[in-house]
C-alpha cells in the first residue's frame, strides 16, 4: 500500500517536538467512519474464511450419520448400494484422482506452452486475443464440454484407445480385462480425463502467463545481449523465474480437475468399484457420484453423499490451499504492485 | 488482467547469433518471421496431412478421427524437425522447433474454443430456429413433441433470475474483499489471499452440498431458485475477489494520495477516488464473473430441482435453469431425438448468452484505470455552468 498516512501504524500520535530535524511521524486516527468502514472491509475479506470454516461444519454435521455407521470402512469399501445402506467411497475416491491424473497429464503441457507463446512470443494484438480466448474458455460452460466430450468426442477416439489397448496392452493400466465389444472403450476414465483437461487448460494458462510476464526485462536484455536465442532466453530466465508459480497453477488446475462434476456424470459409465484400468468402461467420481445419486437419495442415503462430499473437499483443500501457498510464495501480489 | 506489468523487449532488437557457427555476422532477428519459416511450416503440415492420410486411412488398421489429427501432430513435429535440421545450424533449429511446439499450445486453445462455439451452434440450431423454442415453456409438451411445440422460457427466467440474485450477492461482498486486500491490509492480508486462490477451485458441488445442508436442512428454506443461488453466489465470489483484485491494485497510488493530502478520510477516498477510477475494470470483472456463474450446473441439480413449468418466483418451488435443462434432456431423456435436440438448443441458448455477456466485458473492459472515453474528456473540459 502507497499511503502517507499509513491508518494502521504502531507509533504513539504526536511524538515528535517542533524544532528538532527528526522527520515528523505521520499517524492518524482514523474517524468514526473511518473504523465502520474498515471493520465492514475487514469482515468482508474473512467471509471467504467463514464460508470454507462452514462448509467443514456443515458436511461434517450432516455427514456424521454415515460416517459413524460406516465407520472408517466408508473410506475403503468399495460399494454405493442403496438396499441396507452399503455406502464406501474406496473405489471413487482413488478413480477421482485417476481421471484428475490424466487430466493434468493433458492440461498441463498444453497450457504451458500456450502460456509461454502468449507470454513471450504473440506480437501485442495476438496476445491480447489470445488472453481474451483463454479467458472465454475458462467460461464455456463444462456443461458444454461435457456434452460435446458425450457426443462428439467419444465416438471418435474410441478408435485410438482400442489401438493403445491392443498395442501397448502389455502395460497394467491400459490393458481390457473384459471381453472386447463396442461398449469397451465408451464411458472410460480416460475419456472423462481428456474433457475434464479442457476445463484446467485455461486455469493453468492464466496463471502462468502472469508470472512470465513479471521475468524481469533486465534479465531478458542480459540473455539477449549474451548472444541467446529466444528459446534460449525462455530456459534460462522466463522459466526458472516463474518455476514456483507455475508448480502453483498445476496444483491449482489439478484442484479445479478434482471437482469437476458434469463432464465426468456425463461421460463415465458409472461403477462404484475401483476401475484403474483406464481405457476400460467404469469408475466414478466423487463429484459426479454426488450429482448422480442426489435425485433418488433418502436421508440416509443424503448423509452418506455428505460425507462424500466432505471427503471431495478435503482433498481439494489440501491441493488448492498447498497450491495458492506457492503461488503466494512465487510472487507475492503485492509485492509485484509497488 | 491485461496488460499488468507485462514487458518485453521491444521489437526489431537485433543481436548475433553467436551459436551459428558458420556466418557469425548473420544477423537473428528475434521478433520476426521470414518467409522460409512461413514455408517451412506449412510444407511440413501439407506433407504430414498428405502422409497421414495415406497411412492411416489406407495402409495401416486405424480408426477415428482423433487419432488421425494426433498422428498428424507427431508426423508434422518429426518432418519439421527433418526441414528445419537440414536448413538451419543445430541452435537456431532448437529454436525454431521450440517456436513452433509454443504456438501450437496457442493454436489448440484458440481451436478448442472455436469448436465448442461451432459445435454447439450446428447441434443447436435445429431446435432454436422455432420460434416458440424462445416463447413457450415445456408444460404441455411431453418429451415425443415435436420441436414446433414447447420451448425453454422457464429455464431462461430461472437461470437469469438466480445469476441476478447470485450477483447482487457476491459482487459487494467480493468488491468489499478485494478492497480489504487492496486497501486495508494488515496480518490478515496473506491468509485471505491464500484462502481466496484457494477458493478459486472449489468443487462447485461442494458450494450446493454446503447451501443444502445449512440453508435447506437447517434453516428450513425450501429447494428453489434463491437456494441455487446462493451457491452459485459461493462458486462466483473469488472469481469476482481476484479479479477485482488485480483491477483496484493497479489504481495510481498518488490519486490515493492526493485524495488524503485535501484531507478526504479513508472511505471517502475509496468511494470517490477509487472505485470510480476502477469502475470500467470493475465492470469487466462483474460481467465476467455473471458468465461463469451461468453455466453452473452442480450446484443448481442439488438445490433447486427441475421443473418443465415456468415458476417465476424463485423463493418458492422447484426451478428449471438451461445447464439443467441441457442435462436432463441428454440424461434422463437420452433416447428420444426430438429431446435432446432441445437439450441442444439449450446449449447454443447458454453459449450465446455467455458470449454476449464476454463481448460486453470486452467492449466496457481494455481501459486502463483513469483513461477517459472521449465523452468523458469532453464533458471535463467544458466549463461547467451552475445553476443557480
Amino acid at each position: 500500500m502507497a499511503v502517507a498516512i499509513s491508518p494502521a501504524a504502531p507509533n504513539p500520535p504526536a511524538s515528535a517536538s517542533v524544532g528538532d530535524d527528526v522527520p515528523r511521524t505521520i499517524t492518524s486516527r482514523g474517524s468514526r467512519g473511518d473504523l465502520i468502514f474498515r471493520s465492514v472491509l475487514r469482515a468482508a475479506g474473512l467471509s471467504s474464511f467463514l464460508i470454507t470454516a462452514m462448509i467443514l461444519v456443515f458436511l461434517i454435521y450432516r455427514g456424521m450419520w454415515a460416517l459413524r455407521a460406516d465407520g472408517l470402512s466408508f473410506f475403503t469399501k468399495q460399494s454405493w448400494v442403496f438396499v441396507g445402506n452399503q455406502f464406501g467411497i474406496g473405489g471413487m475416491l482413488p478413480d477421482t484422482i485417476i481421471i484428475a491424473a490424466i487430466a493434468s497429464v493433458i492440461a498441463i503441457p498444453v497450457a504451458l506452452t500456450a502460456a509461454i507463446f502468449i507470454a513471450e512470443y504473440a506480437p501485442g494484438r495476438l496476445r491480447r486475443f489470445l488472453i481474451a480466448v483463454i479467458d472465454l474458455m475458462a467460461a464455456i460452460p463444462s456443461i458444454i464440454y461435457a456434452v460435446w466430450g458425450r457426443a462428439f468426442l467419444m465416438p471418435r477416439v474410441i478408435g485410438t484407445m482400442a489401438w493403445l489397448s491392443h498395442h501397448i496392452g502389455w502395460f497394467p493400466p491400459f490393458r481390457i480385462t473384459v471381453p472386447q465389444s463396442a461398449s469397451t472403450f465408451v464411458g472410460s476414465p480416460a475419456i472423462a480425463g481428456m474433457v475434464v483437461s479442457l476445463m484446467a487448460i485455461p486455469i493453468i494458462t492464466s496463471l502462468c502467463r502472469e508470472v512470465f510476464s513479471q521475468a524481469p526485462a533486465s534479465e531478458r536484455e542480459a540473455a539477449y545481449a549474451l548472444g541467446s536465442t529466444r528459446w534460449g532466453m525462455i530456459r534460462t530466465v522466463v522459466l526458472p523465474f516463474g518455476r514456483g508459480g507455475v508448480v502453483g497453477a498445476a496444483m491449482l488446475g489439478i484442484g479445479r480437475a478434482l471437482g469437476e462434476t458434469i463432464a465426468v456424470l456425463l461421460i463415465i459409465s458409472p461403477t462404484p468399484a475401483l476401475n484403474w484400468r483406464i481405457l476400460q468402461s467404469g469408475g466414478n467420481s466423487i463429484a459426479a457420484l454426488i450429482a448422480g445419486a442426489w435425485n433418488y437419495a433418502t436421508y440416509d442415503q443424503l448423509s452418506a453423499l455428505m460425507a462424500a462430499g466432505l471427503a471431495l473437499f478435503a482433498i481439494t483443500l489440501i491441493v488448492n490451499s498447498l497450491a495458492a501457498i506457492i503461488i503466494n510464495r512465487s510472487r507475492s501480489g503485492a509485492a509485484t504492485a509497488d | 488482467m491485461s496488460g499488468n506489468g507485462e514487458m518485453t523487449t521491444s521489437d526489431g532488437v537485433r543481436r548475433h547469433d553467436l551459436g551459428d557457427s558458420a556466418g557469425v555476422d548473420d544477423v537473428l532477428q528475434i521478433r520476426r518471421v521470414s518467409p522460409e519459416d512461413v514455408l517451412s511450416v506449412a510444407g511440413s503440415a501439407l506433407a504430414s496431412l498428405c502422409l497421414t492420410w495415406l497411412l492411416y486411412e489406407q495402409v495401416l488398421p486405424f480408426s477415428g478421427a482423433f487419432g488421425f489429427w494426433l498422428c498428424w501432430y507427431l508426423l508434422f513435429a518429426l518432418i519439421y524437425l527433418a526441414v528445419a535440421g537440414l536448413t538451419w545450424p543445430r541452435l537456431v533449429v532448437r529454436n525454431k522447433i521450440m517456436a513452433v511446439l509454443f504456438s501450437s499450445g496457442g493454436i489448440f486453445a484458440c481451436a478448442v474454443v472455436f469448436e465448442q462455439i461451432g459445435y454447439s451452434a450446428i447441434e443447436g440450431l435445429p431446435a432454436v430456429r422455432h420460434l416458440n423454442f424462445w416463447t413457450s415453456t415445456m408444460a404441455f409438451s411431453g418429451p415425443l413433441s415435436p420441436l414446433t411445440e414447447g420451448g425453454i422460457l422457464h429455464a431462461a427466467v430461472g437461470s437469469i433470475e438466480q445469476i441476478g440474485l447470485a450477483t447482487a450477492a457476491s459482487v459487494p461482498l467480493g468488491i468489499a474483499a478485494a478492497l480489504f486486500l487492496t486497501e486495508v491490509g494488515g496480518r490478515l492480508e496473506r491468509p485471505v489471499r491464500t484462502i481466496v486462490n484457494a477458493m478459486t477451485a472449489l468443487p462447485s458441488i461442494v458450494a450446493g452440498l454446503l447451501v443444502y445442508a445449512l440453508a435447506i436442512l437447517s434453516l428450513g428454506l425450501p429447494e428453489c431458485g434463491f437456494a441455487a443461488a446462493l451457491a452459485v453466489a459461493i462458486v462466483m465470489l473469488p472469481t469476482v475477489i481476484r479479479a477485482a483484485e488485480v483491477v483496484l491494485r493497479v489504481v495510481p497510488g498518488t490519486l490515493r494520495e492526493a485524495s488524503f493530502a485535501l484531507g478526504g478520510s479513508q472511505w471517502r477516498t475509496v468511494w470517490t477516488v477509487i472505485l470510480p477510477t476502477a469502475r470500467s475494470g470493475l465492470t469487466t470483472t462483474v460481467v465476467l464473473a455473471m458468465a461463469r456463474g451461468i453455466g453452473e450446473t452442480a450446484p443448481v441439480l442439488l438445490t433447486a430441482g427441475f421443473t418443465n413449468e415456468m415458476v417465476a418466483n424463485p423463493f418458492h418451488g422447484w426451478q428449471a435453469t438451461l445447464p439443467t435443462v441441457i442435462i436432463t434432456s441428454i440424461l434422463d431423456f437420452g433416447q428420444d431425438p426430438n429431446y435432446v435436440a432441445r437439450g441442444m438448443g439449450a446449449g447454443l441458448a447458454l453459449m450465446l448468452i455467455v458470449l454476449a455477456l464476454f463481448t460486453i466485458a470486452r467492449l466496457i473492459g481494455g481501459k486502463a484505470p483513469g483513461e477517459l472515453s472521449k465523452r468523458q474528456q469532453r464533458r471535463l473540459s467544458t466549463p461547467r455552468i451552475e445553476e443557480p
